[in-house]
């Protein structure tokens, strides 16, 4: 029971991740119709919003280190802790958390540019050359932040009040062996929050109203005199923040380098194509499902009876769908069939 | 009349020249005189011969991107140094402690030292091409460098290949030196079967005999064979081995294979992996509290069989107090580490890793070697490395092995350091494990070095 309990925990922390970047990437091809390989990168830029406020909030005054005494050698100490002490220490302490008001104008300015400036210009083109020019974009936005931040991880950890573990399995009368990581709840939480976040937004406010409406049928909105366009731009950019937010978060679980949103690229497309192309449900149904899987598929016991399940079982599962569904869990009749 | 008469007349000029082609002609075809009397005899023998140059070029493979990059930013740092002091530049480094050494701070065998640089990106297929590039358009005569034992295997293979010789850089496989040793590769570097050799006793000693112990290990060569040393050595001391599980290289988040550990019974987690995939494992197993849990009535405990300072900075907090092995360590006290951390400092600002020590080291044993044999001939190089004993270079008495290409030196074990005095001060030496401690006969792990001429 306490392996179950740890594989659903497991399973629904990563299922957190895929469904926010699938997320962001279903919303963009069901507005826009654009299939965006670029969607990784905007996750990476997002850690990196992280990494950047970080780096000034430790802009730091080297002072030499007297305990080397064969070189000179110098250390860091940030300003922040040299002008506000131990108030300095806290603020550069809770980086991440607070990464997350940079993270927000910033992505949104990024997704509004992205849009604005390429993206719109292949509307109109096939699907292969939309993938051709944003897998390009993607490659240029790892490259620049590569050149700034070197190809090294970068470590973010959380803050201290956020280190250790929650002890679940004396929470819910199971044995000790049931614990989970804080950071890693806490990320799950803030990944609920995102996800309710965009559904309501999507749901209960007019533009939500307007933008569903122009997913169903784009040409009628337009018709009745709205510039649908414009409210697709601005989905855009809320897609990038989704996914920026997502990065910012995730560097305590892993230190941020210029490849991380290649790493999570191919995933989310197989989130997006076994939810089904264009539905933001399916995605983060898919999400949870393929991270509760994956996370199953790793146990031990599994593992024995089927090896190397664990390194395949997100590309089986959307074989499996594909032949069985081939819209994907929730896919719409007509989205990319034409 | 004259003129005619002093056509066919033999000056003594003349004379001297034939004779010296004649015998330089018979002493090439004849194949009985010794090579070192005729210097640069192989001019056309060998690939990248540098004879007609005033200058030898030498390539440095390493990771520039990819889980080992710092690794190979260190190297590369390593390497620059060595370049430097053999070219007589700066104070010298290890080139005043190593002993014997037939070094004189004038490049190598006369002729400046320059290089180039390739990313082998951790993969074996782009460290081939980056060091097929450097030996077929650069034309260096030696290569070095990785962070990887696949890669080093790999490189080595394609050395024994081209007929260039290829010193390993951080490679802890069994396999370098075992079943995958080449004629043309070298391995400064220990191995996993040292690493178990040398942490055996302190973990008896700290841990007792009766652990249970679960491993999770890099999906390749080196893990490997890591995973198989470690477990020989911990199931010699009477513990159990709960399971052993394999991830794969750059999983980036463990979280899936640490889970299990947690209700496994298991009361030892053993992390066979390196670079970013350790750091990333280590933290997310001390994210999951595995530090703070007891099992089986005892402290549960990690340990990390393959250590570098590097690693212990990356991983921040989390590495203090967990054991594991090195190859060397800055804070040693001998006087080939000190010169060499001396310098080293002075150039960078902070002290250098066990990855760039063993990079170091041997760029000046390839050096010395060529200066010992005379020629850049590779086959009297390596003859030169075969065996060769030498001490000054951090590790106390080394031998590089003829009948496998491994050095027998010192192994350390180390703690991450609970308490810091300095910055660096990262990892405290638990035990400097003697060579005899270490030592294995070759034919356990098999292989064939191949032929000298290719």
């Amino acid at each position: 029971m306490d392996a179950f309990v740890l594989q659903v925990l497991n399973g629904l922390d990563k299922g957190g991740s895929y469904a926010l970047i699938a997320l962001g990437l279903t919303l963009i091809f069901g507005t826009l119709g654009v299939v965006n390989f670029a969607h990784g990168a905007l996750f990476m830029l997002g850690a990196f919003c992280a990494v950047t406020l970080k780096k000034i909030l430790t802009i730091s005054k080297q002072v030499k280190d007297e305990s080397i005494t064969f070189f000179d050698a110098f250390k860091e100490v940030p300003y922040l802790e040299l002008w506000f002490g131990e108030t300095g220490t806290a603020i550069i302490d809770y980086a991440v958390p607070l990464s997350i008001l940079l993270a927000i104008p910033v992505m949104l300015l990024i997704g509004l540019a992205m849009e604005r400036g390429l993206i719109r210009f292949f509307y109109k083109r096939t699907h292969a050359e939309q993938i051709l020019v944003t897998f390009g974009l993607a490659i240029v936005l790892q490259e620049i932040v590569k050149a700034f931040f070197g190809a090294n991880p970068v470590p973010m950890p959380p803050p201290e009040l956020l280190t250790g573990s929650a002890d679940i399995g004396a929470a819910i009368g199971l044995g000790d062996s049931v614990i989970y990581p804080w950071w890693r709840l806490t990320y799950l939480l803030f990944a609920g929050i995102i996800i309710a976040a965009v559904f309501s937004f999507l749901q209960f406010t007019t533009f939500g109203m307007v933008v569903r409406a122009g997913m169903q049928d784009r040409e009628t909105v337009g018709l009745l005199g709205i510039n649908i366009e414009r409210r697709f731009t601005i989905v855009f950019g809320i897609a990038a923040v989704v996914s920026g937010l997502a990065g910012v978060m995730y560097t305590p679980i892993v230190p941020p380098d210029y490849h991380l949103g290649m790493d999570f690229l191919v995933l989310s497309f197989v989130v997006v194509v076994v939810g089904g192309m264009g539905s933001l449900g399916g995605a983060v149904t898919a999400g949870f499902l393929l991270g509760i899987l994956q996370s199953f598929a790793s146990m031990n016991e599994v593992k024995e009876i089927l090896p190397g399940i664990d390194q395949i079982i997100i590309f089986l599962v959307a074989v499996v769908i594909l032949l069985v569904r081939p819209r994907g869990l929730m896919g719409r009749k007509g989205v990319m069939e034409s | 009349m004259t003129n005619t008469t002093n056509k066919f007349k033999l000056s003594r000029r003349k004379l001297l020249t034939g004779a010296a082609a004649a015998s330089a002609g018979a002493a090439v075809f004849s194949g009985g005189t010794p090579y070192s009397f005729v210097k640069g005899a192989y001019a056309a023998d060998f690939r990248n011969d540098p004879s007609s140059q005033s200058f030898i070029k030498l390539g440095f493979n390493v990771p520039q991107t990819g889980p080992y990059a710092d690794e190979g930013a260190d190297e590369l740092r390593a390497y620059q140094l060595a370049v430097k002091h053999l070219n007589g530049e700066g104070d010298g480094g290890m080139l005043t402690t190593m002993k014997p050494s037939s070094l004189k701070g004038n490049g190598i065998l006369g002729k400046k030292v320059e290089y180039v640089t390739g990313d082998t990106q951790t993969k074996s297929d782009a460290a081939r091409a980056s060091a097929k590039r450097m030996i077929e358009k650069e034309g260096v005569t030696m290569f070095s460098g990785g962070s990887s034992s696949g890669v080093a295997i790999a490189t080595q293979s394609l050395a024994q290949e081209m007929g260039v010789i290829f010193m390993c850089g951080l490679t802890h496989s069994n396999d370098t030196t075992g079943k995958d040793k080449r004629r043309y590769g070298f391995r400064h570097f220990f191995n996993a079967y040292q690493s178990g050799a040398a942490l055996g006793p302190v973990l008896k000693e700290e841990m007792g005999t009766d652990r249970r112990a679960y491993h999770l290990t890099a999906d390749y060569t080196w893990g490997w064979t890591q995973e198989e040393s470690i477990k020989n050595t911990t199931e010699g001391l009477g513990w159990e081995t709960v399971n052993t599980v394999k991830t794969p290289v750059g999983a980036g988040d463990f979280s899936q294979y640490i889970t299990p550990v947690l209700n496994s019974g298991a009361d030892v987690l053993i992390l066979n992996h390196y670079g970013k995939d350790m750091i990333n494992s280590l933290t997310q197993a001390v994210q999951f509290g595995l530090r703070d849990k007891q099992v089986n009535g005892k402290n549960f405990e990690i340990i990390v069989p393959l250590f570098s300072r590097l690693m212990a900075q990356g991983a921040g907090e989390n590495i203090k107090g967990i054991l594991g092995t090195t190859n060397w360590n800055w804070a040693l006290q001998d006087a080939g580490s000190q010169a060499f951390v001396k310098s080293f400092g002075q150039e960078y600002g902070f002290p250098p890793s066990q990855a760039a020590h063993t990079c170091y080291v041997q760029t000046l044993l390839y050096a010395n070697a060529c200066e010992m044999a005379g020629t850049f001939y590779p086959p009297e190089v390596i003859k030169a490395l075969e065996g060769f004993e030498f001490d000054g270079m951090g590790n106390g008495p080394t031998e590089y092995r003829a009948a496998d290409h491994q050095c027998f030196k010192d192994v350390l074990v180390v703690r991450g350091n609970a308490n810091p005095s300095t910055q660096f001060d990262l990892l405290e030496i638990v035990k400097e494990v003697p060579r005899a401690q270490v030592e294995y006969d070759p034919a356990i792990f098999g292989g064939d070095l191949g032929p000298y001429e290719v």
